[in-house]
C-alpha cells in the first residue's frame, strides 16, 4: 500500500490508501457545510486519482466522522456513485448509527444537481427577443383595439340608456381625478409660467421685443404646454392609478367575482372612469392655462416692468378664441387615451402583485407616449387645415 | 450534530415573559416557552392569539416590548447584529406560502442562503440544490423552474428545501399543511416527521391542522390567555380550560383522533 494523499485540516478531513486490489478512503472530522469546499475539492482530486488504476473494491471508513449534515453527506454519497458507476465495489465501514442512517436517507433519495437555466447563443436571445417583442406588441395593439371598440359599445349602451350611467362612482372618480389634484396641476401650470416667462425674456431683450413674452407664454401655453403637461400629469396620477386599482381587484378574484354575480365590468369599472376624466381633464387643462398666464403675467409685470394694463391689451391681440379652442379640444381626446390605456393596464393584470407593479408602470409609459404621439396628430392635422 | 466545544443545552428556545403589544392592543402577556432540542413542537391558537407574532419574535423578526428569548442558550437581546445573523444561519423558516423569490428558479432560492454563508463553486451549489429538492420530494426538474410556475404544494416543498439549505438545527414552520388536500397534507406531515428524524431537527410549527397534529406533534403549545398552556396531546385533552376544550374534545379534535382510537 502506498499512500497517495494525506490531506489533514484540523476540522475535516479525507485521507486515501491505494492498494492494488481495494483503496481506502478514510474519512474525519466535522462534515459539514462550513468546510464544505475544501473537501469538495479534495475528494474530487482523490477520486480522479483513484479511477486512473480503479481499483476492484473501495472501503469507506468512516469511523472518524464528528459532525455530518446533509451537504456533507452528499459529497460522500456522490463519491460513492462515482465509483459504482466505475465498476468498484463500495463498502461503508465504521459510521455511527446516526451518521449511517442519514447516509443511506441520502442514497436513497434520487438526487441529481440542478441544470443551471438553458441559456441561448446572445445573438440569438436578440434576435428571439426582437421578434417576440414584435409579435406581443402586435397582439397588445389588436387586444386593445378589441378593448376600446366593446368600451364604446358599452358606453353607447349606457347612453342610450342614461340610468344604467353609474353617477355615484362618475362623482366620485371626478373628485379622485380632477378636485383632489387642483392643487398640484395649479401649482405646476404656474411655474411653467414663471419658466416660459424668463427664458422667452432673455431671448426677446436681445431683441429690445420684451413685450412678446406675452405671447410665447400665451400662445405656448394655450395651445401645447397647458393641456399636454396636464394630460402628462394626470397619467401619472390617475391613469396609474386607474391600473393599480383594477388590477388589484384582479389579483384578489373581484372581477370573477362580478363576472359570476352578472355585473358588466366594462360598465362597472371602466366608463365610470372613461367619463370622469373626460370631465376632469378639460377643466383642469382651463386652470392650467390659467395659472400658467398668471405664472407668466406676474414675471412680465415685476421683471419686465411692463404695466398690466399694457400686458393685457398685449396678450388679448394675441390670443384670439381659436388659439383656446385648439388647445382644449385636445383635452377630452387625451383624457379618453389615458383612462382607457390605464383601464385597459389593470386588466391585463394577471394573478400576481408583481404584475400588478410592472402593468401600472407600462401605464404611465405607455398613456405619456400616446398623449405626445397624438398631440403631435393634432398639430400636423391644425397645419394642415391652417388653424 | 452540536458543537463538541458548547455544553449542549437542553432547551435550544427559552422565552421568558415575553409581552408584545400592537398599539392599545397586548398579544402575549408574560408568555414563555421551551423547546427541547430534537422534538417538534406545534403552536395553535384561535386567530388572532399571536401565533404568528410569537414565532416572529423567536426568528427575531419582531421585537418584543419586553421578556427575554434564548436561543441555544443565546439572549437574542443582548447580542450584537453579526452574532445574531449567525444565529440565524442555524435555523430556518418556511414562510405560509414559500415566500419564494419570485425573480429566481426554485434552484436559485434554495442557492441563495447557501452562497449567502458560503464560498462554494457554482457546480457544487446545483448538486445541493438538486440534492435539496430530493430530500422535501421534487423531482430534480422543478429546478428550473419559477416560483409562479409550480403549484401551491409545490412551492410549500421549494420552501422547505430553501428552509433546509444551510441544515439548521431549529425549523420554524407557519402553517405547513394549509391550503393542501388531505393527500398532499398527509404527505407533507409524513416529510417533516422523516427529515426530523434523519437530520435531528427541532421543529416550531404554527398549525390548524389537528390531523398534523396527532400525527406529526410531540408536544402543543396552545396559545390562551395571552400566555401557553403546554402538554402532549392526551395531557391538553384532559386540560378542563374551556377553550382547549373546545378545540381538542369539539367535533373536528374528535374526528381527527377517531383515527387513532
Amino acid at each position: 500500500m502506498r499512500v497517495l494523499e494525506h490531506e489533514r485540516a484540523v476540522t475535516a478531513w479525507v485521507e486515501t490508501l491505494a492498494g492494488p486490489d481495494t483503496a481506502t478512503l478514510r474519512l474525519g472530522g466535522s462534515w459539514r457545510l462550513a468546510h464544505l469546499a475544501g473537501l469538495d475539492r479534495d475528494l474530487i482530486a482523490a477520486l480522479a486519482r483513484l479511477l486512473e488504476a480503479p481499483p476492484r473494491r473501495a472501503r469507506i471508513v468512516a469511523d472518524g466522522l464528528d459532525q455530518l449534515d446533509t451537504a456533507g453527506g452528499w459529497l460522500i454519497v456522490r463519491t460513492i456513485r462515482a465509483l459504482e458507476a466505475a465498476r468498484v465495489t463500495v463498502e461503508l465501514v465504521g459510521a455511527r448509527p446516526a451518521h449511517a442512517a442519514l447516509l443511506e436517507l441520502l442514497r436513497g433519495s434520487e438526487a441529481a444537481p440542478c441544470d443551471p437555466p438553458p441559456r441561448d447563443h446572445p445573438w440569438l436571445r436578440l434576435v428571439l427577443r426582437t421578434g417576440a417583442g414584435t409579435v406581443h406588441a402586435a397582439q397588445e395593439g389588436a387586444r386593445f383595439l378589441s378593448f376600446a371598440g366593446a368600451v364604446t359599445l358599452s358606453l353607447l349602451r349606457q347612453l342610450l340608456r342614461p340610468r344604467t350611467l353609474r353617477l355615484t362612482s362618475i362623482v366620485h372618480h371626478i373628485e379622485q381625478t380632477g378636485v383632489n389634484a387642483i392643487p398640484i396641476i395649479a401649482i405646476m401650470a404656474f411655474f411653467i409660467g414663471i419658466v416660459l416667462a424668463y427664458q422667452g425674456a432673455d431671448q426677446l431683450r436681445q431683441f429690445g421685443a420684451e413685450i412678446f413674452t406675452v405671447n410665447l407664454v400665451a400662445v405656448s401655453t394655450l395651445r401645447e404646454l397647458g393641456v399636454l403637461l396636464t394630460a402628462i400629469m394626470v397619467a401619472g396620477r390617475s391613469g396609474s392609478a386607474f391600473t393599480a386599482q383594477i388590477g388589484t381587484m384582479k389579483v384578489n378574484e373581484e372581477l370573477d367575482a362580478m363576472e359570476v354575480i352578472g355585473l358588466d365590468r366594462l360598465a362597472v369599472l371602466v366608463t365610470p372612469r372613461l367619463v370622469a376624466l373626460a370631465v376632469s381633464l378639460p377643466l383642469l387643462t382651463f386652470l392650467a392655462n390659467l395659472m400658467a398666464l398668471v405664472g407668466g403675467g406676474l414675471v412680465v409685470v415685476l421683471l419686465l416692468d411692463i404695466p398690466t394694463v399694457l400686458l393685457l391689451r398685449q396678450l388679448q391681440a394675441a390670443v384670439g378664441i381659436d388659439l383656446f379652442v385648439a388647445g382644449m379640444i385636445k383635452a377630452p381626446v387625451f383624457a379618453v387615451l389615458i383612462a382607457a390605456i390605464g383601464c385597459y393596464m389593470g386588466l391585463q393584470v394577471e394573478g400576481n402583485a408583481e404584475s400588478v407593479g410592472r402593468l401600472t408602470t407600462q401605464s404611465v409609459v405607455v398613456s405619456i407616449f400616446a398623449v405626445i404621439v397624438v398631440d403631435a396628430l393634432f398639430s400636423m392635422l391644425f397645419a394642415t387645415f391652417g388653424i | 450534530m452540536a458543537e463538541p466545544e458548547h455544553v449542549i443545552p437542553e432547551h435550544v428556545i427559552e422565552v421568558e415573559g415575553l409581552v408584545t403589544t400592537f398599539g392599545a392592543t397586548t398579544v402575549h402577556e408574560g408568555l414563555s416557552l421551551r423547546v427541547r432540542r430534537g422534538e417538534i413542537m406545534a403552536v395553535v391558537g384561535g386567530s388572532g392569539t399571536g401565533k404568528s407574532v410569537l414565532v416572529r419574535a423567536i426568528t427575531g423578526l419582531l421585537r418584543p416590548k419586553s421578556g427575554s428569548i434564548r436561543l441555544f442558550g443565546e439572549d437574542l437581546g443582548a447580542l450584537g447584529d453579526a452574532a445574531r445573523q449567525a444565529l440565524r444561519a442555524r435555523t430556518g423558516m418556511l414562510f405560509q406560502d414559500g415566500a419564494l423569490f419570485g425573480s429566481l428558479t426554485v434552484a436559485q432560492n434554495i442557492e441563495v442562503p447557501l452562497s449567502t454563508w458560503h464560498r462554494l463553486r457554482p457546480g457544487l451549489l446545483d448538486e445541493l440544490a438538486g440534492l435539496k429538492l430530493a430530500l422535501v420530494g421534487l423531482p430534480p426538474a422543478a429546478g428550473s423552474k419559477y416560483p409562479a410556475e409550480l403549484s401551491g404544494g409545490m412551492r410549500k416543498r421549494a420552501g422547505l428545501a430553501r428552509a433546509l439549505a444551510l441544515d439548521p438545527e431549529i425549523l420554524f414552520l407557519d402553517e405547513p399543511t394549509a391550503g393542501l388536500d388531505p393527500i398532499a397534507a398527509a404527505a407533507f406531515d409524513e416529510l417533516i416527521r422523516s427529515l426530523q428524524a434523519a437530520l435531528g431537527l427541532t421543529v416550531v410549527m404554527i398549525t390548524h391542522d389537528l390531523d398534523t397534529l396527532q400525527r406529526t406533534a410531540d408536544r402543543i403549545a396552545v396559545l390562551v390567555d395571552k400566555d401557553t398552556t403546554i402538554g402532549t396531546l392526551a395531557e391538553l385533552r384532559a386540560n378542563p380550560h374551556p377553550w382547549i376544550q373546545a378545540y381538542f374534545a369539539g367535533p373536528r379534535g374528535r374526528a381527527a383522533a377517531g383515527g387513532e382510537s
